[in-house]
């Protein structure tokens, strides 16, 4: 599912030369649920944006679903993430102006899929994350886990390959967290492959492999 | 269609905003339009009032006869032509007119009685010179109301004579002064008598047989540029091919004058407007700058769910041509509500202002162009940005 093969990323700050990423190795198979963790600074991020193809490697190669990644346009890039990837981020990352369905509905205008598909998957994807009652409503009108789950709704509506979750927990509370946790399982369960970066071992634990960072290096860890 | 909703509502989202970014818009609309459409009444109703003056008229000069002088019987038979009405020589000169002692310069034209009705004459009293008086060399004479008062005292003086360089001539008809008539235009405030050409040939020492100049109308229901057409064939065939033989010119004249100068007024006054169009095409451009900026975070998302470069560069354009097409509409709209209000005033004066198809189109295409052009540069810095860049944005 992913291959990543002597990733290498690098940063200019002033004068140094940042090693994001240093020869970094990761294999995850389909249907796996996998957990990045490590502290912040660690590289985490960077091979977040590295895995969900915001961004491309300096050096190493990068197989997502059989693809060469490295070797892709910006716009091919694009397509990619609107096929394969579904994001599901810290700050939930919902446009502000369009309701919840509209959120959702988006990466499926961007795939070109007809209207009438459209709003049925759209209804699906806001059942699976329990909200099909808050579909008018704005980001703004929801809670912050209502707002994830929406997020989580919006990464799911196309039937990625991977879901991609950036610290997905990070910005709220216990309960919260762990009804979202919740929600990853069900999809898990249902034969989704999971990423899911994180600086919490307690999150990380619910994951059946966890894999550590630190300093651009990555070993596997068992919990 | 979906991108256009999307678009009208990031406008909504900012009202106050937009209604000001359309503002610029709205008055180079408005300036276009209205004053073009002003230029282009005021020209209607001045071309009408020029071709009242008369322009159903050719006239002819000849300068070099090449031995084959034009004669009253020539004009005989070229009046015979299909195209061609009637023919009327005017010679002229310039004698003493003199009545019991008042005496003044006359302005006297020979002709014949075909002279009547190609310059649209109107007799106030009287009659017109008849082919008798032509046949008869008679030392008669038709006067403008002008010379009457003048020289005779009063214009119902048909019958009294008057002495044109010591010859006395029997007044026959009082012509009325029409104001209305480019002639009278030229000659106002002159004394004028018309005799027939016989007798100015015997009166004048530079009037001869020989007709330099004479005027041509166009047969009835003919144009005046095919009797034009003729006459110039005529005159080549008898001049040797010689341009430079004659002069042949039609009262058109004016009105291409008189249109050139209007156009050349529409042009200069639209091209005015058009600088403030495009004054407020960079507005539109400075607010979709900051538009851009403040959803940079947008952006990033869109981008982050698989949005192409395509699609953000022409959700941006798209905002930035639908904001131009409002202001554009609003400003038609209000350049028809300043016309009507403009025609409320003028009523009077029996001008009406319309809105110019032209023009409004024109407007609507240049508002398109303006919007795409300005629209381009912010949306393609939209489309550029890395989408990492963009989703870590301010937070």
């Amino acid at each position: 599912m992913i291959e990543l093969k002597d990733v290498c990323k690098f940063y200019q700050v002033g004068e140094d030369r940042v090693r994001a990423l240093d020869h970094a190795c990761l294999h995850i198979y389909p249907h796996e649920f996998v957990s990045i963790i490590g502290p912040s600074g660690s590289g985490k991020s960077t091979l977040m944006n590295i895995i969900g193809c915001l961004d491309v490697a300096d050096a190493g190669s990068y197989l997502l679903d059989g693809l060469p990644i490295e070797q892709y346009s910006e716009n091919q890039l694009a397509q990619v993430r609107n096929h394969k990837i579904g994001f599901v981020f810290q700050s939930f990352n919902l446009i502000p102006k369009l309701s919840a369905e509209e959120n959702v509905e988006l990466p499926l205008i961007y795939q070109g899929v007809k209207r009438a598909e459209r709003q049925q998957r759209v209804k699906e994807a806001l059942r699976r994350v329990g909200l099909e009652k808050r579909a008018k409503h704005l980001p703004t009108e929801l809670s912050g886990g209502q707002q994830q789950r929406v997020a989580i709704a919006r990464a799911i509506v196309t039937n990625p390959k991977l879901i991609l979750a950036d610290e997905p927990t990070g910005a709220l509370d216990s309960k919260t967290t762990q009804e979202i946790i919740d929600i990853f399982h069900d999809l898990h369960a249902q034969g989704n492959t999971i990423v899911l970066i994180t600086h919490d071992n307690d999150v990380a634990k619910q994951a059946s492999r966890s894999v550590h960072i630190l300093d651009g290096r990555i070993t596997e860890v068992k919990l | 269609m979906l991108s256009f909703k999307m678009a009208l509502r990031s406008i909504s989202a900012n009202k106050m905003r937009a209604m000001l970014t359309m503002l610029g818009i709205i008055i180079g609309v408005m300036a276009l339009v209205v004053l073009v459409s002003l230029v282009s009444g005021a020209t209607t109703s001045v071309t009408d009032a020029v071709s009242d003056l008369g322009s159903s008229l050719i006239s002819v000069t000849v300068s070099d006869d090449k031995g084959a002088p034009v004669t009253l019987e020539t004009l005989e038979e070229w009046m015979d032509e299909e195209e061609l009405g009637l023919i009327a020589p005017a010679a002229t000169d310039s004698v003493t007119g003199k009545h019991e002692g008042e005496y003044d310069s006359v302005t006297v034209y020979g002709t014949t009685p075909a002279y009547y009705e190609v310059q649209d004459l109107q007799l106030s009293m009287g009659r017109w010179l008849k082919s008798t008086d032509l046949d008869n060399h008679s030392y008669v004479c038709v006067i403008n109301e002008t010379a009457a008062a003048e020289l005779i005292g009063y214009t119902d003086c048909v019958g009294q004579t008057l002495s044109l360089d010591g010859v006395e001539f029997t007044v026959v008809g009082i012509l009325s002064d029409d104001d209305d008539s480019l002639t009278a235009v030229f000659s106002s405030g002159s004394l004028v008598a018309y005799i027939p050409y016989t007798s100015l040939m015997r009166l004048s020492d530079s009037v001869t047989g020989e007709i330099t100049s004479f005027y041509v109308a166009a047969a009835e229901g003919s144009a005046l540029d095919v009797a034009e057409a003729r006459m110039e064939a005529l005159l080549l065939e008898r001049f040797e091919e010689d341009e430079d033989a004659y002069s042949i010119s039609s009262q058109d004249v004016l009105e291409d004058a008189m249109s050139s100068i209007t156009s050349t007024l529409t042009i200069l006054l639209g091209g005015i407007a058009g600088i403030s169009l495009v004054v407020g095409g960079i507005g539109i451009m400075n607010i979709m700058l900051v538009t851009v900026t403040e959803r940079t975070r947008e952006i990033g998302i869109r981008k982050a769910i698989g949005a192409s470069r395509g699609t953000i560069l022409t959700q941006f354009l798209i905002e930035a041509v639908v904001l131009c097409m409002m202001g554009c509409c609003l400003g038609i709209f209000l350049s028809w509500a300043m016309l009507q209000a403009v025609n409320t005033v003028v009523a009077s004066t029996g001008m009406a202002f319309g809105l110019n198809g032209g023009v409004v189109m024109i407007a609507v295409v240049f508002c398109f162009l303006i919007g795409v052009v300005f629209g381009l540069y912010p949306a393609n810095k939209a489309a550029k940005m890395k989408p990492i860049d963009a989703l870590h944005y301010g937070g």
